[in-house]
């Protein structure tokens, strides 16, 4: 009977649901508000929609949109996290011991960091690519519309199985990047580290998929005449991201399955004897790590050289200086990942070739950032919420980069490492840097998707929140960290003194939460006002690129002709010709929505389950159902259809009377 | 957004009827996307590759490599993939001449010298688990049964799909589609020869030498 019971549910048992009220009244709370969700959707009838026109839809438009929503709802799951984070930091002092349990505290912080790269910053980047890069190079759609739904969707598994754990089992308590041996089946007995595993392994295929769709898209699909030196800069930086997602996002898959096996199968990959080794763990990770950051942050570039570029109406200065530092920020992003340990001890050669390594890739940044400052110079500047966005990043982005150049030297490293300086320094990078840039990118395309802008005014006080509670979160802990305040700490001692900056880095994050509730607002004041935001143009802040000389919304075939490009910023030089000339409409052939590719995520999800509970029939199960349907996929003979050129004139002449009235 | 697609008069276009160009387009885009995503699996190896090279000394108390592993078996091992990967280019050309039969016979060849490469390395791991040289010894065998099996996944992946690229072919017979699918079968089965070679020299060949 229990041979039966552990065949048919694993290791899955009665204590997996979490004791303390904490971790279960989030997870009620979570589970509640998915069931109120369904119950509304349920209520205003609209499954059959969601799952016709967004679920299942390849339009990677729409796919986009659903990618920056997920990536909101856990921007705001890892939000709560930070809150929890320092609300122990700021209370637990001497004799007081605050209110999360030491374990509970790393299960938070190993989330949180978990969660917003991979689920909240990933998401965002993949969601803004989604939106921009095919309309910007003139395409009709990426190379291959069913694989990105499906990366979507295994990006929303990987989410699922996060959140799973904190209502079934436990989660990871090991960090962010989970280090062995903390993270081998001695140390870590229970299942945390395997959702980890599982949750980012699966979400890491999604990502490389993504990455092998976008690059081919945009070396294969661009507008014929955009070679790529006329191409623009946000689809320069999405090249170099791809190109560093091929790269690096093997190295995750192999890294995580190591670990797992050593877990599961008894190997010794880093595991503290037999022949393990440890260190190679850090190596390897990092090897991913190191470029993921850079991941991150070159949308950002790119999309911050498109802003800047618009608002200052002036073509951006230095296009091919900007191309260079890109790319050599993606070859040397790769030969830097040793400083994240410096203190390993791999001796002083080698430490020394990396530190200057790490000094060498802040020169092509530093170019980047006066390429966008003399953009600037002697133009007419708009000061536009996208812009304050920018201008909050150069200041921080700066500030955070030459924090970075002190932690590269080693031997100063040495006394930062682990320290809240260091975890001050990241957050500026990847606040500062990543979410800034993406947060001007998404006010700055919002017409074009939804057809009409965001209020102004509440877009500026959501910076200025932003912009204030990062410092009063932030600033406090590089001061901690210069103070020896460690990272991850949950305790300290009250003659320390460091309480009060705890509590000026909490109250910073309450800033930046209120920040969060008035972007909300922003959006949904916006909304409502959506008939005097109306973007009548398609063209609302003068651009130069070729999404804006489509309609807003834009059209879901994109392009009714393509256009043909002849020179750089083309849409600046030929905006005033292009609209009265004639265009010869033909046929356009168009991906069919595709059910199968949600069926892969929720699919995913119960492997993912049954690998982190050792249900293997449920493990294979999943797996035999995925390759079937990927089979009854490759097999179906039918997957585009052809919309007729009278339809799409048809809908372009709506277009142009709603434009004249 | 406003507009949905369900709404129109839709025809379904199959991919053989496509516009020449279109159909080249996309010949030119899955060939080009899956051959990005081999250079993927060529990092997923070099990383394994790597992770063999630092733990292949990690011995600790168990067997090193030129103790466990047989030349003999290897060379046959290799010199079955290597023809494999002849028959596969045959398949190839066989297409060419438009006759079912022919590119049968090659694929069956190749699927035959495939599955006889998998159940010799098959029989070379159920031997060393046998005589107590598992992947639970040191970190050495748990990299080489990890680099290997890696590979050897990939050659059943293949199998899988020899069966499938038959069954299309009598099926739907020599439209582009087929075609391209072959194709990048044949990418696929080559890429692994060369993983293979590699596997040969580092593992095996080094091995013995106790290099």
């Amino acid at each position: 009977m229990i041979y039966f019971a552990s065949f048919l549910i694993g290791k899955l048992n009665r204590n997996a649901i979490p004791s303390d009220l904490m971790t279960l009244g989030a997870a009620v709370s979570i589970v509640a508000g998915l069931i109120f969700g369904a119950l509304i959707i349920t209520y205003l009838h609209k499954w059959k929609y969601l799952w016709k026109e967004w679920f299942t839809s390849v339009d990677h438009k729409k796919i986009g949109i659903m990618y920056i929503i997920v990536s909101v709802l856990m921007l705001i799951r890892g939000g709560v996290d930070a809150l929890m984070l320092r609300g122990q930091q700021a209370t637990s002092v001497g004799i007081h011991h605050g209110y999360l349990s030491s374990y509970t505290f790393a299960q938070v912080f190993s989330a949180h960091g978990t969660i917003m790269i991979f689920f909240a910053a990933m998401g965002m980047m993949f969601g803004i690519i989604n939106l921009v890069l095919p309309l910007q190079i003139g395409s009709r759609d990426v190379a291959f519309p069913f694989m990105n739904l499906t990366s979507f969707w295994l990006f929303f598994a990987g989410m699922i199985l996060v959140n799973v754990s904190l209502g079934i089992g436990d989660f990871s308590a090991a960090g962010w990047l989970a280090y062995p041996p903390l993270s081998e089946l001695q140390y870590s007995p229970t299942v945390g580290v395997d959702y980890w595993i599982w949750s980012l392994e699966i979400a890491g295929i999604g990502s490389l998929l993504s990455g092998v769709n976008f690059f081919t898209t945009i070396l294969k699909t661009r507008a014929p005449g955009m070679t790529l030196t006329k191409m623009p800069m946000f689809a320069w930086s999405v090249l170099c991201t791809t190109s560093l997602i091929i790269f690096a996002f093997p190295i995750l898959t192999v890294t995580l399955t190591l670990l797992y096996l050593d877990r599961t199968m008894g190997m010794h990959f880093f595991t503290a004897g037999a022949g393990g080794n440890m260190m190679m763990y850090v190596n390897l990770i990092w090897a991913w790590g190191h470029p993921e950051v850079y991941i991150l942050i070159l949308p950002a570039f790119g999309i911050f050289s498109e802003v800047v570029a618009t608002f200052s109406h002036k073509r951006l200065f230095g296009y091919r200086t900007m191309v260079g530092a890109l790319v050599s920020i993606t070859v040397l992003s790769f030969t830097v990942w040793l400083h994240h340990f410096f203190t390993m001890g791999a001796g002083a050669d080698v430490n020394g070739f990396f530190g200057i390594m790490t000094m060498v890739i802040a020169i092509p940044t530093g170019v980047k950032i006066f390429n966008w400052l003399f953009t600037m110079y002697k133009g007419r500047i708009k000061f536009s919420q996208s812009m304050l966005w920018f201008f909050g990043f150069v200041g921080l982005f700066t500030v955070g980069g030459v924090a970075g150049v002190i932690l590269a030297v080693p031997p100063a490293d040495f006394q930062l490492h682990n320290s809240l300086f260091l975890v001050a320094h990241f957050h500026t990078m990847i606040v500062g840097g990543v979410l800034f840039g993406y947060f001007a990118g998404l006010s700055y395309w919002f017409p074009k998707i939804f057809g009409y802008k965001l209020n102004e005014k509440l877009g500026r006080l959501t910076f200025y929140l932003w912009f204030i509670g990062f410092l009063l979160a932030f600033v406090p802990l590089y001061i901690l960290g210069l103070l020896g305040a460690t990272r991850r700490i949950d305790h300290y001692s009250a003659s320390l003194g460091w309480q009060p900056l705890f509590i000026i880095a909490g109250v910073g994050v309450l800033v930046i939460a209120s920040g969060v509730f008035v972007m909300i607002l922003q959006h949904v004041v916006s909304f409502l006002n959506r008939d005097s935001l109306k973007d009548k143009t398609g063209d609302p802040w003068n651009g130069k690129t070729l999404e804006w000389s489509i309609p807003s919304p834009a059209p879901f075939y994109n392009f009714a002709t393509t256009p043909i490009v002849h020179s750089h910023d083309f849409y600046w030089d030929v905006k005033n010709i292009i609209k009265h000339e004639p265009k010869e409409i033909n046929d356009i052939l168009m991906p069919k929505n595709d059910s199968n590719a949600p069926i892969i995520g929720i699919t995913s999800v119960f492997f993912g389950f049954a690998m982190v509970w050792h249900i293997w029939w449920l493990a294979l199960v999943s797996l035999f159902v995925i390759v079937a349907i990927l089979l009854k996929r490759f097999n179906d003979e039918n997957p585009n259809y052809l919309l007729s050129a009278d339809k799409i004139v048809e809908l372009e002449e709506n277009y142009l009377i709603f434009r004249q009235s | 957004m406003s507009t949905q697609n369900q709404q129109f008069d839709i025809h379904h276009v199959s991919l053989s009827e496509l516009r020449k160009e279109e159909s080249t387009s996309i010949f030119e885009n899955v060939s080009f996307g899956f051959f990005v995503y081999l250079m993927t699996d060529l990092v997923l190896f070099a990383s394994l590759f790597a992770v063999y090279a630092v733990l292949h000394k990690n011995t600790a108390g168990g067997p090193a490599g030129y103790q466990i592993f047989n030349l003999n078996t290897v060379l046959v091992e290799t010199l079955l993939l290597l023809t494999s990967s002849f028959t596969t280019g045959l398949t190839i050309l066989s297409l060419k001449t438009k006759t079912k039969k022919n590119v049968y016979i090659n694929l069956f060849i190749t699927f035959l010298l495939g599955l006889s490469f998998l159940v010799i390395e098959l029989n070379e791991f159920s031997h060393l688990v046998s005589i107590g040289d598992s992947w639970r010894v040191s970190g050495f065998l748990s990299s080489f049964f990890t680099l290997v099996g890696t590979h050897g996944l990939h050659i059943s992946i293949g199998l899988i799909w020899m069966i499938i690229l038959a069954y299309r072919l009598h099926k739907t017979g020599f439209g582009r589609a087929n075609i391209r699918r072959f194709t990048i079968f044949s990418l696929f089965w080559h890429f692994l020869d060369v993983i293979w070679i590699f596997i040969f020299t580092v593992v095996y060949l080094m091995g013995v030498t106790r290099l």
